[in-house]
């Protein structure tokens, strides 16, 4: 069973120069699934969205893709022309992206962006395209999308702009989905909503999306594998149950230990990881998380940790697991 | 405003459209509606000067020479050649418009196109573009003019054509700014994301976005050109006598000026008021175009 539509294989993106700059993804492999959601967690500046970026070469000077693979179908993007990444951008690979106010030109309405996505990618009328960009909208639960389309950007609200970027985002049913912190600018009760009809679009075209956020609640609700990311590298990789239930990288831990739970007592304390993440201009010697760990010893400050296989489907990059676990 | 289902065709199609509510909203704006209708009437006479006016532009009465305004059958008096004044600023006005508004038009698209390209592709092209015109921006506007008109055969075709080199850097310039701004906007990346060509993205994403600063930047211009186009006619590097602009006009008689004020004050106020009129457009324009304006 080869369901596998994404394979991205050691992924290194720096910015800045060759000395002095940083790299922001390093060695990053990940595997998208059809019909799958994959979750890419991690706090700001850990390398979630360039890493997504650098999927769809979207990353721009200073920065660049300096190593590795990413196989869509078998086809190495890292190796296509900038002609055939045009053709997979929007068609074959879907994104979302954060601010949907930003993300949309406040020069043209809405009905004509979604269009546009459409033009790029298929041989057909101007008229036919506006019209399946209004199916679109209605599909997203846009009421009254035969009108809305007409409207421009800054007449639709947050959670409805961002229901536009989803059908400009769906609108040539790309078998791969990237959705960028695709609720952090929304509401509480928004997000609920857009993130019900991610899953749902997902489910119906059967589609494998790529959710980058740093809100586990998000990850609980959403995800079937999760990829928690620090510093640029990948540090656990589970599917959710597990990941939840049996953390055992101890940043993966730590940032569980953040969350508020509704039925917690309300005087137990939330526990926010000391220290700050690395400097990537000068990251640490071994393993990235060792000054905020505290299990940390010479050895874990000596050697730089690579993903190991711990359980069924659990790969963790800490060279203490077992001991860490023990303690926990 | 009815729910009808099918969308105009075109709705898809333009990069740039002026919306009804655009209009309402310049309309809303007293002094660009005012500066609107004076400038029509001024184009008006301009285009249907062999109709309105009752004498010749060129038609001399050597018998009534500087016959103030008033005068019978010289409404607004003559020249000291005894020409009919109102002729004279007819005819004028279409040497003095056509340099307002001629020029300016082809430097905004000129501008607009290398400043949208030197903006979006950056690197050495941005470079090879914008060097350039900082060399025509070292000098004064109106010096780098009264050269480029200097050096060839002085007339209309050659004013147009110095005012339009002079004004390209400016145009670009803005037209660069403008399109770094957008550029780094989430939409452009959201466009490129979505698999827009690059040529496709100029078209739909940084031109509309860019195009409302330039066309009331150009609207400006406009009224600066003429002045500046008069400036020229006033040192001779313009058009040619007989034939007249308002700035040659202002210049001959400028000598007689106690004598006969009319001959110098009438073209001198309509380059003012044409002048004005262009710069309150361009204030209404700039209020009308923004998107964000209007309806809601």
């Amino acid at each position: 069973m080869n369901d596998t539509v994404l394979d991205v294989r050691n992924l290194r993106t720096r910015f800045g120069p060759a000395r002095g700059g940083i790299t922001a993804v390093d060695g990053v492999s990940l595997t998208l699934r059809r019909g799958r959601t994959t979750a890419l967690v991690g706090e700001s500046g850990s390398g979630k969205s360039v890493t997504a970026l650098s999927i769809m070469r979207l990353i721009e000077p200073p920065g660049r893709i300096v190593d590795g693979e990413v196989l869509l179908d078998g086809q190495d993007l890292m190796r296509a022309d900038e002609r055939a990444m045009e053709r997979i951008r929007g068609a074959r690979i879907g994104m979302v992206f954060q601010d949907p106010l930003t993300s949309l030109n406040p020069a043209l309405t809405i009905g004509s962006q979604i269009a546009e996505t459409i033009l790029a990618h298929e041989t057909i009328g101007n008229a036919e395209a506006f019209a399946r960009g209004v199916r679109l909208l209605e599909h997203v639960g846009v009421a009254d999308a035969a009108q809305r389309a007409r409207d421009y950007p800054h007449h639709f609200s947050g959670g409805m702009r961002q229901r536009a970027l989803i059908a400009a985002a769906i609108a040539c049913r790309p078998e791969i989905i990237i959705a960028d912190e695709p609720t952090t600018a929304l509401d509480v009760t928004v997000q609920a909503k857009i993130l019900r009809l991610l899953h749902d679009l997902q489910q119906e075209m059967h589609a494998s999306l790529l959710l980058i956020t740093h809100d586990l609640g998000v990850v609980a609700a959403m995800a079937d594998d999760v990829l928690v990311m620090y510093a640029g590298r990948v540090v656990e990789r589970a599917d959710v149950d597990t990941l939840f239930h049996a953390p055992k990288h101890p940043y993966t831990r730590a940032l569980l230990a953040c969350i508020a739970g509704v039925e917690d007592d309300r005087h137990a304390k939330l526990e926010p990881i000391g220290g700050a993440p690395p400097d990537l201009r000068n990251p640490p010697a071994g393993c990235r998380f060792a000054p905020r760990c505290q299990w940390a010893d010479a050895a874990c400050r000596a050697t730089d940790p690579a993903l190991r296989r711990v359980g069924p489907g659990q790969d963790v990059a800490c060279i203490r697991v077992a001991e860490a676990l023990v303690d926990a | 405003m009815d729910a009808s289902v099918q969308p105009p065709a075109d709705s898809a199609a333009k990069p740039f459209r002026l919306r009804w509510w655009r209009l309402t909203a310049f309309a809303r704006d007293r002094g660009a509606v005012v500066a609107g209708v004076v400038l029509l009437a001024i184009t008006a006479g301009a285009i249907f000067a062999p109709w309105l006016s009752p004498h010749g532009p060129y038609e001399a009465d050597n018998l009534l020479r500087f016959a103030p305004p008033g005068t019978d059958g010289y409404l607004l008096g003559t020249d000291q050649q005894g020409r009919d004044m109102v002729a004279r600023l007819l005819w004028g006005g279409r040497v003095s418009l056509a340099v307002g508004v001629v020029p300016t038009l082809c430097a905004s698209a000129i501008g607009l196109f290398l400043g949208m390209l030197a903006g979006y592709a950056r690197g050495i092209v941005d470079q090879v573009i914008m060097r350039t015109l900082d060399v025509l921006f070292a000098f004064p506007m109106v010096l780098l003019a009264i050269a480029i008109a200097g050096v060839l055969t002085p007339g209309v075709g050659t004013e147009i054509l110095s005012i339009t080199i002079v004004l390209i850097p400016y145009v670009g310039r803005l037209a660069r700014t403008a399109t770094l701004g957008v550029v780094s906007m989430p939409y452009i990346e959201a466009a490129r994301a979505a698999g827009g060509t690059p040529l496709a993205i100029m078209l739909r994403y940084v031109l509309p976005n860019v195009f409302s600063p330039i066309i009331v930047y150009a609207t400006t211009l406009m009224g600066l050109m003429i002045v500046v186009g008069s400036g020229l006619s006033f040192l001779g590097l313009g058009v040619q006598p007989p034939m007249a602009d308002w700035g040659a006009m202002v210049s001959d008689g400028r000598v007689v000026l106690r004598r006969a004020p009319h001959v110098t004050v009438l073209p001198g106020a309509l380059i003012l008021i044409a002048s004005l009129a262009f710069n309150f457009i361009g204030d209404g324009l700039r209020d009308a175009l923004d998107p964000r304006a209007g309806r809601r």
